[in-house]
């Protein structure tokens, strides 16, 4: 079951708008698939980021990922809280974990992104 | 399992227990192995604050056994093995004849002339074939290569005698078990079955492995987990195996060992008996010695928010001095560790590594990261 309150990419990314601005997270199921996080490298607040491009890492005890931004835009927040406790990446990849506030420069690619439906039916494959 | 990359896979008598309880599973040394089931950390946890259970069936045990079993043996392996008594476990290297290193091992001692090899799953063909071409033409000697019919439990961790000692197969045995020292077995027949309790490990916890036929494997492992719910007992995964042994300094072949790395590079040195009667290896490895040897195994931390992970080059004064063995995020020392293998001229530093494009300052930081706690009464407690 998926929460059916955000959109989400084949990458397993999740994301949230509000007005211009989409919060970006990782699912569960990638939270699951990475294992635990125990080091987190965001982009600096008010850099321009497009979508695709790797922003990010996400260090775990066994691998290193790059973080993809599923959207274009300029980084207005980044979250602190998981910088300083990454396991909220793990314990809480929805709500607390969130990685980055982006505010959208091409509100189109939003439809370019997967339903909650559409990504269930995904990780059913 | 649907994917067929998987298909070739060996499975041991827990797989499908792994795969019922959730264990996120991988191929590991042909066999598809659980990675971990609900958590690296919280895992290690367990093992270094209460007790874990692993899955180690993937092991290779080969028998070795007759009346020229013992110098045989000897001659294959840089420890010294002959003389031990019975009960007692060795770990050595066994070495190419250039003293590059073929595998890290244990050898047992279960009675006068019948020996145990165990070695890494990843190896097992090449030591089942090594030690086979070794043994054509010798008289009173027999290998006997059981690793299919053996499921390997290991029990690790402060509870891990409680626990053991519940078992009810054991009970009938149980001062047998509680006179273990570290690095001593015991074999057992209990009914129709032949098992072998080991004191041993890989976490640095006190702990046990316990050699059973196929058929045992699943009801010891429900036992196990049964019995010692109130312990807070709990199955790992090779992914907190590998931060368990790694935290220890222990090598793994395949990062601190290789065909390339000869035992006195990797620190293990210790069990390299050069003054033994020859074996394979000897002379390689005792001009190695006289020569100085060319690299050095070091442990560094990171200095800096990121780890360094096998394979990243290792620097000094801005040349290439070596490559990182083995490198985490130590879940009990909180930090990000690396074990490197060095030129021994560049060891003491000052060194730096690449990750990802970036350089990083590496602190010498002496390994065992942590100390073993190994020893002493099974029962004693720890606080």
């Amino acid at each position: 079951m998926v929460a059916d309150d955000r959109k989400y990419t084949k990458s397993h990314e999740w994301v949230m708008v509000e007005g211009s601005v989409a919060t970006v997270g990782v699912t569960e199921y990638a939270a699951h698939e990475l294992g635990d996080v125990v080091f987190l490298d965001l982009p600096e607040v008010g850099n321009e980021v497009a979508r695709g491009e790797a922003v990010g890492t996400i260090e775990t005890v066994k691998a290193v990922e790059d973080l993809f931004t599923p959207i274009s835009g300029e980084v207005v927040e980044t979250n602190q809280a998981v910088v300083d406790s990454p396991e909220l990446v793990n314990n809480d990849p929805l709500d607390a974990g969130w990685l980055i506030r982006v505010r959208l420069s091409d509100a189109g690619e939003l439809n370019q992104l997967l339903s909650a439906a559409e990504y269930e039916e995904l990780l059913e494959d | 399992m649907a994917d067929p990359a998987q298909a070739d896979l060996k499975r041991t008598p827990l797989t499908d227990w792994h795969l019922a309880h959730g264990a996120k599973m991988a191929p590991f040394a042909g066999f598809l192995m659980p990675i971990k089931y609900r958590g690296e950390l919280a895992e290690h946890a367990a093992v270094r604050e209460r007790a874990g259970l692993f899955d180690i069936t993937h092991m290779g045990e080969i028998y070795a056994e007759g009346p020229a079993a013992e110098a045989w043996l000897d001659g294959l392996v840089t420890n010294r093995t002959a003389g031990i008594p019975v009960g007692k476990v060795i770990y050595t290297a066994m070495c190419r004849e250039d003293g590059g290193t073929l595998d890290d091992m244990l050898i047992y001692r279960l009675a006068p002339e019948r020996w145990l090899i165990v070695c890494n799953g990843a190896n097992h063909a090449k030591i089942a074939a090594w030690t086979a071409k070794r043994a054509r033409g010798t008289d009173g000697l027999r290998l006997d290569d059981a690793s299919d019919r053996v499921a390997l439990i290991a029990v690790q961790g402060p509870e891990a005698w409680q626990l053991v000692s519940r078992v009810t197969a054991l009970r009938a045995h149980l001062p047998a078990v509680e006179a273990l020292d570290f690095y001593t077995a015991v074999e057992l027949r209990l009914g129709g079955s032949t098992w072998v309790v080991s004191r041993t490990g890989y976490t640095g916890e006190r702990g046990y492995e316990i050699y059973v036929p196929n058929d045992d494997a699943l009801a010891l492992w429900r036992e196990l987990l049964h019995v010692g719910a109130d312990l807070g007992v709990e199955p790992i995964g090779l992914a907190a195996r590998d931060t368990l042994r790694f935290e220890l300094g222990y090598c793994l072949y395949g990062h601190e060992l290789g065909e390339d790395i000869s035992p006195l590079e990797a620190g293990i040195g210790w069990a390299v008996k050069l003054n033994k009667p020859g074996f394979v290896g000897r002379d390689a490895l005792a001009r190695q010695q006289a020569g100085g040897v060319p690299r050095k195994l070091v442990g560094v931390a990171v200095d800096g928010r990121a780890i360094a992970r096998q394979g990243a080059g290792v620097y000094a004064a801005g040349r290439r001095v070596g490559a990182v063995t083995s490198g985490t995020f130590s879940p009990t020392l909180q930090r990000a560790l690396a074990l490197a293998l060095v030129e021994t001229a560049a060891a003491a530093g000052p060194l730096e590594v690449d990750v990802r494009d970036r350089r990083f300052p590496l602190a010498p930081t002496p390994y065992p990261f942590l100390a073993a706690r190994v020893k002493g009464d099974p029962r004693a407690s720890r606080s």
